[in-house]
């Protein structure tokens, strides 16, 4: 039973990632397709870790896929993070129909602390 | 083995054309960072469906790698330094 959820989670981590690719070609924007792609390819390799888990059990792979899957959920959205701040930085300009832009208008009013 | 893994292959073909036709490097450094969760999803797979665990050592150094190669580009994406 406990082998059917685990294939379960890693059918819908697998569908996860290929529609987060997807988005990775469709979206027209750098930042639009960080976030379609970054959340869903974080869920879904997390989903497989956690299906991988569940089949094998408390052995040496079953253990050290939750670790890997663990450290995927808290280190992808840094990663993330840290790739659109350094793509606003360099001075990609958003796509034409984005109507905010609410980190413009932060560092706009501020005066410029470093450099 | 092949209904999880061929998907996580046209994913990975998907990632590799943003990589060669994305406009800006910032597009090309998204990719490349998907590319990496990927390709430690493959790996996951690898080691439970052929039953080699060694698969998963090279899953979690891989995972690792990505990560601070992604911090690195970014950080080069921003004009400064690596020891800044």
């Amino acid at each position: 039973m406990i082998d059917v959820i685990g294939y379960i989670l890693m059918g819908i981590g697998v569908i996860f990632d290929v529609f987060g690719c997807v988005g990775l070609i469709r979206f027209p924007d750098v930042y639009n397709r960080l976030q379609a792609s970054t959340k869903c390819v974080t869920l879904g390799t997390f989903s497989i870790m956690l299906g991988i888990f569940l089949v094998t059990g408390f052995s040496a792979t079953g253990i050290k896929a939750l670790l890997c899957g663990v450290f995927v959920l808290i280190s992808s959205p840094v990663a993330a993070h840290a790739l659109a701040r350094g793509a606003y930085k360099s001075g990609v300009s958003l796509w034409r129909g984005s109507i905010i832009d609410k980190y413009g208008e932060d560092t706009q009013d501020r005066p410029q602390i470093d450099k | 083995m092949s209904i999880f893994v061929l998907p996580l292959l046209l994913a990975a073909f998907l990632c590799l054309y943003r990589i060669g036709k994305g406009p800006t490097a910032a597009d090309r450094m998204v990719a490349i960072d998907i590319l990496g969760l990927i390709v430690v999803a493959v790996c996951a797979l690898i080691a439970l469906f052929l039953d080699q665990s060694f698969f998963m050592d090279i899953t979690l150094t891989f995972a690792l790698l990505s990560f601070v190669g992604s911090l690195a580009l970014a950080k080069y994406l921003e004009g400064r330094s690596l020891d800044d």
